[in-house]
């Protein structure tokens, strides 16, 4: 097949632009589920083994196998199968299912830590290799860090930074080896290259490096294809091949690279084009369409990384944020849905619910309503999806073809890349205001220039001050330790496949983070509307509040307290904005945590809302556990004021339901949901994970683990096995605020 | 300016009329019905005044759930009861085009709640304690019966749509001449739109207790789907049901 005149024409023709080919050759679906087919024997058959195959890993600690032998790159394995002569859609990170590789690359002592966990070391080749010749990322780090950020890291005031782990978060354009095939892509990036040309200043030399390095990953990805048999140098000619392609692509990159997120970008549309074509030409049937995407999604489900325990406490379940975003208009006002979206969903129905791929759904209320109705239907029986609110991103950023990286981080597909930055502890740097820059639990002194507040009660206007300091300090010790951890991932781990599948010179953005607003908020509205007392120790640090009357809650729908939910995110974006940032990439802020809300809780003193000292954060943006006493949709409202365009890199809330909250028949709860979503997401609300599951369904999952292997649960931005959550982040999801009115 | 007894206000109703709601619970009923499950909204005398405005201004923050569905549902107690001050607290939510339905016994009988069931509620949802006036004085300790099918007629009569809800309680509400007389009574009924049967539950019990007062349910045990499900059959041959 000659993809040029297979499909119709246009700008991506002659450029390497695969967002025009979608929007010139999209089939949009407006039907229902009702063409779905179940999956074929051979998915079944695959599916077993992976099951046995995950019973296996969660027996043996979350680690079934690991190679401590050989370095992973794209070559480096030879071809892995699940059982060859039932794939349809082939290759395995390494060569064995749900085996574990050294990407040594991001710091090689994890490495070691993360096998002597399970009694084991990397071959003496390797270790010799990395403590006597070779650097890493961690390692340069670490011999630039100045003392101070290395302070601000220990105290927990800047914590779970991309410093001792792969940064993540770059979605290659995996589209473009199926669309194009590697060759034609090898080209391109050669003519960019000529292009870049002295004078040799830094910049210069650096970029030419990099093209260069992505050639060579190019050429890498050839082999890695010809390993498999596959000839990647070529376009897709199929709609088998298309899918076979894209995630030969996405598997080079995660070989490669064991970035906290890997996202996949948005491909089932992409994909939809090759397999509406080939049901037209009566080359495949519907349950063939059904089994590439089955067997594709299964795959995702398989890819795992190499980690350290300690890693768990701030990304919790081995999480690999597969995100694939599903969904969303065209600036041009058509609907980006097609039947492969359905497919997509479908696969937790085939393959029954699963964390990863992380599937977000790009909310729109032009979205096509049997779509609509189809993922609120997805999302109360599998508690496995996300929502993103299109209809405020699309126009704010101006791009209709953009991925979901991690959580709630929008990319532009193969035109820009983002600099993870984790997040800083807000509720922590509202305590240093409090007690002149000293951490709450040492007295050590963090930020200078705060004053003494020794009043009997404390004053808003005074602390509010303080805060600002505070803020502003925090804010460039963060951003210091970001430039530095950038430089060195560019220096030392490249992600050469995934920015080989990316323009040269994209756009960047640096996303920086905040945990604790809702903390900030309440200790804020109480000091203006309660009288908080704070309670010193001998050494004049407060290590307790007490409050004195009654204040307005973030979570209930009271402007007297989301406005200062509102401010403070303001405030902090501000001050972030004014720093200059390695690539002059632009400064982005997201309030989301992950799950290390459980984490800073422990890290955070007690603070002046009645919080004691150790409690658990709320997730992202949520209002804290039961406070939000005025029902769902009024938690809801709050969360919906803070404002995207002063955290445009995302704004995390996750809510749980029970299924009886959404009405009393299936057919109720559906238009129910839908309607929720469309009323939190008219107010400009950026993202809501959504829960329907029975508090009882969690207990019972905690006492006997083994019989809800797939149980999942959304989380902050992505979601887990509930039961390969510790414990104890299983006890704080099910205190949350689980929404129940009957 | 009036004000209306409030005992709480639920943001996100979905069980209380169609769509994403509003419930606002009134304070004080003229029934006491064994199986009742907000025993706590009974008594007259407490709850919270809340004036007409800052119930309308929830009300509008709400508004962007309630899409074409949903809407504001008053609920109780007994909402009639403060029928007067309803009226114009209806006409202002109608003046910012949500959709009112007020759930009721049905038994507060004077010109201002007849007015409500002939003109003002887009919707009412009628409580049917019992089919007959000696059920119904056993279930409710009142005997306001005929009030009770009076205020449907009243509907009828105003040709506007309205729903009965029914509570299925073993061996109190469900004995076969009950459900044949609900049948026979729902037949004729031309705007009923249609019937819930709700199942008995005891989550209410503890407010009982707190409130000092005798329930007198112990031993029922909540109707399984299975049952529901029978009940559901044989009534769906006369109206539309759903098991709510």
């Amino acid at each position: 097949m000659l993809v040029e005149t297979a499909f119709k024409s246009g700008v991506w023709t002659d450029t390497i632009e695969v967002k025009d080919f979608v929007a010139q050759n999209i089939t949009p679906y407006f039907g229902t589920h009702e063409f779905l087919q179940p999956p074929t024997h051979r998915t079944i058959h695959l599916w077993n083994i992976c099951k046995q195959a995950l019973a296996e890993e969660r027996q043996r600690n979350g680690l079934r196998a690991v190679d401590t032998e050989i370095v992973s790159s794209m070559t480096a394995f030879k071809a892995g199968y699940i059982d060859k002569e039932y794939e349809v859609i082939v290759g395995l990170q390494t060569d064995e299912l749900l085996k574990r590789a050294m990407k040594p690359f991001g710091g090689f002592k994890l490495v070691q830590r993360a096998l002597a966990e399970h009694g084991l070391k990397p071959s003496k080749t390797v270790t010799d290799y990395f403590e006597k010749y070779a650097k890493t990322h961690n390692d340069g780090v670490f011999d630039v860090y100045s003392d101070e950020i290395k302070k601000f890291r220990t105290f927990g005031i800047i914590t779970g930074l991309p410093d001792n782990y792969a940064r993540g978060r770059i979605i290659g354009d995996y589209r473009r080896v199926a669309l194009y095939g590697i060759s034609r892509l090898i080209e391109a990036k050669k003519q960019d290259l000529s292009s870049i040309v002295g004078p040799m200043t830094d910049e210069v030399i650096r970029l030419r490096e990099e093209v260069a390095s992505q050639i060579k990953a190019l050429e890498e990805m050839i082999e890695m294809g010809e390993l498999y048999g596959l000839d990647l140098s070529r376009p897709a000619e199929n709609a088998k091949e298309a899918v076979q392609w894209t995630y030969m692509a996405y598997l080079a990159a995660v070989k490669e690279q064991d970035g906290a997120a890997m996202s996949l970008g948005s491909v089932s549309s992409f994909l939809d084009i090759y397999i509406e074509r080939d049901l037209q030409l009566g080359i495949i049937t519907e349950s063939e369409a059904q089994e590439y995407i089955d067997q594709f999604v299964m795959k995702l489900r398989m890819v795992r990384h190499l980690r350290m325990e300690s890693y768990n406490q701030i990304f919790a379940g081995d999480p690999t944020w597969v995100t694939e975003s599903i969904g969303g208009m065209f600036i041009d006002g058509r609907t980006k849905v097609t039947k492969t979206s359905f497919r997509f969903l479908h696969t937790l129905y085939n393959l029954g619910p699963s964390p990863e791929p992380n599937i977000t759904i790009l909310w729109s209320k032009h979205l096509p309503q049997a779509f609509r109705e189809y993922c609120a239907k997805v999302s109360i029986e599998t508690s496995s999806i996300q929502y993103e609110n299109d209809d405020v991103m699309r126009p704010s950023t101006e791009c209709d073809d953009y991925g979901i990286a991690c959580c709630v981080s929008l990319q532009e597909l193969g035109k820009q890349i983002q600099f993870f930055g984790a997040r800083t502890n807000l509720a922590k740097t509202l305590l240093l205001a409090l007690n002149s820059g000293r951490c709450e639990y040492t007295g050590t002194q963090m930020v200078h220039e705060i004053p003494y507040i020794d009043s009997q009660y404390l004053d808003y206007d005074v602390v509010m001050k303080n805060f600002k300091t505070a803020m502003h300090e925090v804010a460039r010790v963060y951003n210091e330790a970001m430039n530095v951890i950038h430089y060195m991932h560019d220096k030392y781990y490249y992600e050469k496949a995934q920015m080989a599948l990316i323009d040269t010179n994209p756009k960047i953005n640096i996303a920086y983070g905040i945990a604790g607003l809702s903390i900030v908020a309440d200790s804020l509205s109480a000091i203006k509307y309660a009288k908080v007392k704070p309670i010193r120790n001998e050494d004049g640090l407060t290590v307790d509040f007490k409050i004195e009357g009654d204040f307005p809650k973030y979570g209930n729908d009271d402007d007297r307290v989301d406005s200062i939910a509102c401010q403070v995110v303001q405030m902090f974006n501000e001050e972030l904005k004014k720093l200059p940032v390695y690539k002059n990439a632009t400064p982005t802020m997201s309030v989301l945590t992950i799950t290390s809300n459980v984490m800073y809780g422990k890290k955070t003193g007690a603070t002046p809302d009645g919080r004691a000292k150790g409690v658990a954060f709320a997730p992202g943006a949520n209002p804290m556990h039961g406070r939000d006493t005025k029902g769902l949709i009024a938690s809801l409202n709050s969360v919906a004021k803070i404002d995207y365009e002063h955290a445009k890199d995302g704004i995390s809330n996750t809510v749980s339901m029970i299924p009886q909250s959404l009405g009393s028949t299936l057919e109720q709860r559906i238009t129910n949901l839908v309607q929720l979503l469309d009323g939190y997401f008219s107010q400009h609300a950026q993202h809501l994970n959504v829960n329907v599951l029975d508090k009882q369904t969690l207990l019972d999952a905690m006492d006997y683990p083994e019989l809800y292997p797939q149980l999942t649960i959304r989380v902050s931005g992505y979601a887990v096995n509930f039961v390969r959550l510790t414990r104890e982040q299983q006890l704080e999801v099910i205190t949350r605020s689980f929404h129940k009115h009957l | 300016m009036k004000t209306i007894r409030v005992h709480s206000i639920e943001s996100f109703g979905t069980h209380d009329g169609p769509g994403i709601r509003m419930v606002v619970f009134l304070q004080g009923c003229n029934l006491q019905c064994i199986y009742c499950h907000n025993a706590d909204t009974i008594p007259l005398q407490s709850g919270t005044d809340m004036t007409s405005d800052e119930i309308v201004s929830q009300a509008i923050r709400l508004k962007p759930y309630f899409g074409t569905h949903g809407g504001v549902t008053f609920s109780g107690g007994e909402p009639l009861l403060q029928a007067k001050q309803l009226i114009p607290l209806i006409e202002q939510l109608h003046v910012h085009n949500i959709h009112v339905a007020i759930d009721t016994n049905g038994t507060v009988k004077n010109v201002y709640s007849h007015n409500i069931m002939k003109q003002h509620a887009d919707l009412v949802l009628f409580d049917i304690k019992a089919i007959d006036a000696e059920h119904f004085k056993s279930m409710t300790s009142n005997t306001l019966f005929e009030a009770h099918t009076e205020f449907i007629r009243i509907r009828e009569q105003a040709c506007k749509p309205y729903w009965i809800r029914y509570v299925v309680v073993p061996g109190y509400t469900d004995a076969p001449h009950h459900i044949e007389a609900l049948c026979n009574f729902v037949q004729p009924l031309k705007y009923l739109e249609k019937l819930q049967l709700l199942p008995y539950h005891s989550h209410g019990k503890h407010k009982w207790e707190l409130m000092n007062m005798q329930y007198t349910l112990h031993d029922v045990e909540a109707p399984c789907e299975a049952y529901m499900q029978k009940l559901s059959n044989i009534l769906n041959k006369f109206c539309r049901v759903e098991i709510g």
